[in-house]
């Protein structure tokens, strides 16, 4: 058998934006090894009206499990409920995303199941019937092409990179009832405290404006939400490790080696030099441009477009002329 | 109570990366090797938690090459009561680690048993929760900070689009992430202190990867960039550059 499982999640009882990503490219793998895609999602009852969009991106196949215990992530219910699922299942490789919940996820069910486990994956290939896969190693500095020997294969894949397609067939979407006994579990969750309505993550968003020490002072970062703001809804704001270990910024928006990677449509970086081991957290966004005083900053190697300047001008031009643009 | 945080000796975040003849391996020539970072914080919060307690253990445990003995030593030196290495001279993949790690920890008798988020260089992210599943022990990952309760762990966790707090039972595995723990310096004291301090060397239990590495290679370059000086027209432009020419806007 030749198919490719992908593991959907869903928050508050809506599949989650990346998850689409998974299965297409459970989908593309699945056609290039002779099989096809199924999905696997675990949320509360009812959750199965909400997986249309699953079969539209690859899934002949989706599976919900639904439970209320399912409702939110719990390590161990969901490493059961995939254990279980998948040791009844007959699939070659398994797609996971490499959110929290995947990074949580993947490798328990890993080692579970007693084979390896590919993370964050930017690449995958199929040469003689066996997927290659690519991933960045070195935070970025080099890149290992590799494959798995083992049954199955499990990946993560890194958000934002691989592309939703578009499938017209007829998926079947089937409901299962786990048996999960919520008094067994040996970790809880106490409280989630959800970020602001509209506040999306730095790793979630297709447009990223960064801060760095070039902004002078936490009190400046005005500029750089109304630029965010107006460029539109899926931007978020990013910050450079300086600026979140001076206090200026929540750790949450640090993009780096010691923070967040990122690969967003487009990173705009505001007064930030482009220290190494900022760049291996958002050199691969599609589009970078840089605004900096200083013409010899890294920052400029690595960017598409740049403005040598004065950022404290050159920002609020920027939210303007893409107000201009937009009217 | 006793801590163990398992660390890894990785390659400077600063070090420029090159790729050996056989483009299968990184060129460790004139490599200078650290304490992953993220391990450090792990390092330090046991060592907090040992103050906290007053009392109890903190060992620190890896697995690698005779010179990672080095790299425990400066663990040591932080403050960590002892040391064992797990020695094998291959590079194992994260479940190969995982599992010598957890034939070790196995009947520790470890309350807590600490990691980094993930090792700077490998960047993968699986040893912790393999080893807690590996031990059937329950696990919280990208921990910024915890405490320790009776019999429990009470963790703060950042996820997409908010914080969680996680409740754990004793004996858990936390992976640490940046947060509270900023590791402190080793003082002369502290590093004088560590060569006396218990260093243990034993052969890891090895297991061949399954994974295997076809080729290794450098990022490819990005074209050069479109670099205007300010003026008045260069914003305007590089707006329209975004929006016409990128498809960025």
């Amino acid at each position: 058998m030749a198919d490719v499982l992908a593991f959907v999640e869903q928050r508050d009882g809506k599949i989650v934006n990346g998850a689409c990503e998974v299965v297409s490219a459970a989908a593309q793998l699945a056609s290039t090894i002779g099989g096809s895609a199924s999905a696997l999602v675990l949320g509360s009852p009812g959750l199965a009206s909400a997986v249309e969009g699953l079969v539209t991106a690859g899934a002949k196949e989706v599976d919900v499990a639904e439970h209320e215990a399912l409702a939110e992530y719990n390590p161990e219910a969901y490493l059961q409920v995939a254990e279980e699922y998948l040791k009844d299942g007959d699939f070659r490789a398994v797609i996971f995303s490499a959110t929290s919940i995947g990074k949580d996820l993947a490798p328990r069910v890993a080692a579970k199941l007693d084979v390896p486990l590919g993370s964050d994956v930017t690449g995958i290939e199929v040469q003689d019937g066996v997927p290659l896969f690519t991933r960045p190693i070195y935070s970025g500095k080099a890149f290992s092409r590799f494959s798995i020997n083992a049954d199955p294969v499990i990946i993560t894949i890194r958000p934002n990179v691989f592309p939703v397609n578009d499938y017209d067939f007829d998926g079947q979407i089937t409901t299962f009832s786990p048996d999960i006994d919520s008094t067994t579990w040996r970790s809880r969750v106490i409280k989630r405290k959800s970020a602001e309505e509209g506040v999306i993550d730095v790793s979630e968003a297709a447009v990223i404006v960064s801060g760095g020490r070039g902004m002078k002072d936490p009190e400046n970062w005005g500029i750089l939400e109304e630029l965010r703001e107006m460029i539109g809804p899926d931007t978020a704001l990013g910050a450079s490790r300086a600026v979140v270990d001076a206090g200026w910024r929540p750790h949450a928006e640090q993009v780096g080696q010691t923070g967040k990677t990122v690969a967003p449509k487009l990173y705009i970086a505001v007064g930030i030099s482009g220290a190494v081991q900022h760049l291996a957290g958002m050199r691969t966004s599609q589009t970078i441009v840089a605004i900096n005083r200083d013409p010899d900053a890294p920052i400029f190697s690595v960017a598409d477009y740049g403005i040598v300047g004065d950022l404290f001008e050159v920002i609020p031009r920027m939210t303007d002329a893409i107000k201009t643009l937009n009217s | 109570m006793k801590v163990i945080v398992c660390i890894k000796r990785v390659p400077d975040t600063e070090t420029r990366i090159r790729i050996d003849q056989t483009r299968t391996q990184i060129d460790t020539g004139s490599i200078k090797y650290i304490i992953s970072p993220y391990d450090e914080f792990a390092i330090e919060a046991g060592l907090r938690v040992r103050e906290d307690a007053e009392g109890g253990e903190v060992s620190l445990l890896t697995v690698g090459a005779t010179e990672a003995q080095e790299t425990l030593r400066n663990g040591l030196a932080m403050g960590a009561d002892q040391a064992t290495l797990l020695r094998t001279d291959s590079s194992m993949d994260g479940l190969g680690t995982a599992k010598a790690l957890a034939a070790e920890l196995r009947g520790s008798e470890a309350e807590l048993i600490l990691f980094g988020v993930k090792a700077a260089g490998s960047d993968q992210q699986q040893v912790g929760p393999m080893v807690a599943t590996l031990l059937g022990i329950p696990c919280v990952t990208g921990v910024s900070s915890f405490e320790v309760g009776e019999g429990i762990v009470t963790c703060q966790r950042a996820i997409e689009g908010g914080v969680e707090v996680i409740e754990a039972d004793l004996p858990a595995a936390l992976t640490i992430t940046k947060g509270e723990y900023e590791p402190r310096y080793a003082s002369l004291k502290g590093i004088m202190a560590a060569k006396r301090k218990p260093l243990d060397e034993r052969e890891a239990d090895f297991s061949q990867p399954d994974i295997h590495i076809e080729r290794l290679s450098e990022p490819s370059a990005r074209g050069e960039g479109q670099i205007l000086e300010e003026s008045p027209d260069a914003v305007t432009e590089l707006v329209r550059l975004l929006r016409e020419e990128a498809n960025a806007l």
